[in-house]
């Protein structure tokens, strides 16, 4: 099971407080009606789905039961950050810093 | 390639057993192949099947990362059935099912194809209801499909509690009798001894690393660990990591990939005589041959290629088990393991032509795709041999997406199957 860090409630939760809730940074359309049918499939149905870092959106549905965006290696299951959605998406951290931070915090 | 007969074994058994040879070669890869098939899974190696078997194209390698088999072809639940709601659905499972019936005696190999029952529990007024409309539906596609009141499903199989006071009592079971299992690595081993047979090279520990396309945007070939190797037709078969492959070529897919769990008891003598399947409840457990309780659980809630989940998916899944088996409550589980199972939004599969020249897809079986690999095989080789689909897969398109004209069996049967 996940250890997720809520960045609202600032506390370390486990997985099944939370819903998974897809890719982040997917904008909606103002105008969905004026969509093409390709951009309505981009939108909708089309998904990185990369292998490595992968920016995503849970919901902590069993706590404050807001949206939270992340960043989670999908080989590893391993987070490397979450942040309050709206927040713009953030670059990656460098993966030397990234394995001194795992380091430093045990997991 | 030596016939297997009954004669061959008693031959062997005067000998000490030295005579059976190797059932596939691993040759040094040509420079180039009229068709290259990413993914030696039973989907993979039934497509290199066909195509030599009924399109006369013989000139192939399928390329694979790992051995053979050891994707999910190697860790699904073996579980086969075609009761699925939609005509395009069920007449894709149901070609699937024809052509299992008679595999063994196709490929000369024992897949353990056994016909013993597929029953799908049903625990609610809602769940009675979409049963009969599925049996209903199957019938009228010549699928064969019955209702079962609780009694009689204790009957079929009796270690099921039926009472009143269970926590999701039985209503009652809709049963598949074609429907069953078999015997996972065997239809892997038997397609790719068949195959190498005819000539398909069979290339195992050789990664993809791209997919090259010409200057017209058709595909050249494909970039692996022993070089490159020029194909006309590259058709990918790589279930989970169907999108990191399709990515090379620059197509971006209407997929994730999210890991399955399945785990084994430790062996005991037939208890269980046929497949139960609960949707509601979520868990699917059968008997296999060894006398090991095979148990399916369901996909973890995230995207991962980490082919491991969580505990508690597992619990959850044996929770269910015991409650409508409490026979097994003491049982010991001896083995559980992951499988990165590619989904797609209707949860239906893809088997079709890519927007480049040359290059297929294979895709999308989500959690359920070993039952349907002879008839998947069998179209898509098809698909590769004439540039075009079957007229069973005509509709399983990568552009459905686009058009709207989905097969929503996410919709007809509520979890991903």
């Amino acid at each position: 099971m996940l250890l997720i860090r809520c960045p609202y409630c600032d506390e370390s939760r486990p997985e099944i407080e939370f819903r998974h809730a897809g890719e982040a940074h997917i904008v909606r359309s103002d105008k969905m009606a004026d969509l093409t049918p390709d951009e309505f499939e981009r939108y909708f149905f089309l998904r990185d789905n990369r292998k490595g870092d992968v920016y995503e959106r849970w919901r902590h549905i069993h706590g404050c039961g807001r949206f939270l965006n992340a960043v989670r290696n999908t080989v590893t299951d391993r987070f490397l950050m979450t942040y309050k959605a709206g927040e713009p998406r953030p670059a990656l951290p460098d993966p030397q810093a990234q394995a001194a931070a795992t380091e430093g915090n045990g997991q | 390639m030596r016939k297997y007969s009954i004669f061959a074994i008693a031959r062997e058994a005067m000998r000490g057993h030295k005579g059976w040879d190797r059932q596939w070669s691993s040759p040094e890869p040509r420079s180039s192949y009229d068709v290259v098939i990413v993914g030696a899974g039973g989907h993979g190696l039934g497509t290199a099947y066909y195509l030599a078997k009924e399109h006369g194209i013989k000139n192939i390698a399928v390329i694979e990362k790992g051995w053979l088999g050891g994707g999910n072809t190697g860790r699904n639940t073996t579980i086969i059935r075609s009761n699925y709601l939609y005509d395009e659905s069920a007449g894709l499972y149901n070609h699937a099912l024809n052509l299992w019936e008679n595999l063994s005696q196709e490929l000369n190999y024992n897949v353990m194809y056994s016909a013993r029952g597929v029953m799908m529990l049903q625990h609610n007024v809602h769940d009675v209801q979409s049963a009969k409309r599925h049996i209903h539906a199957n019938r009228l596609n010549g699928i064969d499909n019955e209702w079962l009141e609780p009694d009689a499903a204790k009957a079929f199989c009796p270690p099921l509690n039926i009472s009143s006071s269970a926590r999701y009592p039985v209503m009652g079971a809709a049963l598949q009798r074609r429907g069953g299992v078999a015997r996972h690595d065997a239809v892997a081993w038997g397609y790719a001894r068949a195959a190498a047979d005819m000539g398909v090279h069979i290339i195992q520990n050789c990664e993809v690393t791209g997919i090259r396309r010409g200057a017209n945007g058709d595909v050249t070939g494909v970039d692996t660990a022993r070089g490159f190797i020029g194909a006309k037709k590259v058709g990918v078969v790589a279930a989970g990591h169907t999108s990191v492959l399709m990515d090379m070529a620059g197509i971006r897919m209407p997929l994730e990939s999210f890991p399955l769990q399945a785990l084994v008891s430790e062996p005991v003598k037939p208890i269980f005589p046929c497949v139960v399947m609960s949707n509601t409840v979520h868990a699917y457990i059968s008997q296999s041959d060894k006398g090991e309780l095979v148990i399916g659980a369901g996909t973890d809630q995230y995207t991962s290629y980490s082919q491991t989940g969580g505990l508690h998916i597992i619990q959850h899944t044996l929770d269910a088990i015991c409650e409508m088996f409490p026979i097994f409550s003491r049982m010991k589980m001896l083995r559980s393991w992951g499988g990165i199972v590619d989904v797609t939004p209707d949860r239906s599969p893809i088997l079709a032509k890519t927007p480049v020249k040359g290059l297929y897809v294979n895709c999308g079986w989500g959690t359920g795709g070993f039952k349907a690999t002879p008839g998947s095989a069998h179209v898509f080789a098809h698909t590769i041999a004439n540039d075009a689909p079957h007229k069973i897969n005509e509709g399983f398109t990568l552009e459905r997406f686009r058009t709207g004209r989905l097969i929503d069996e996410a919709a007809a049967a509520a979890v991903a199957h």
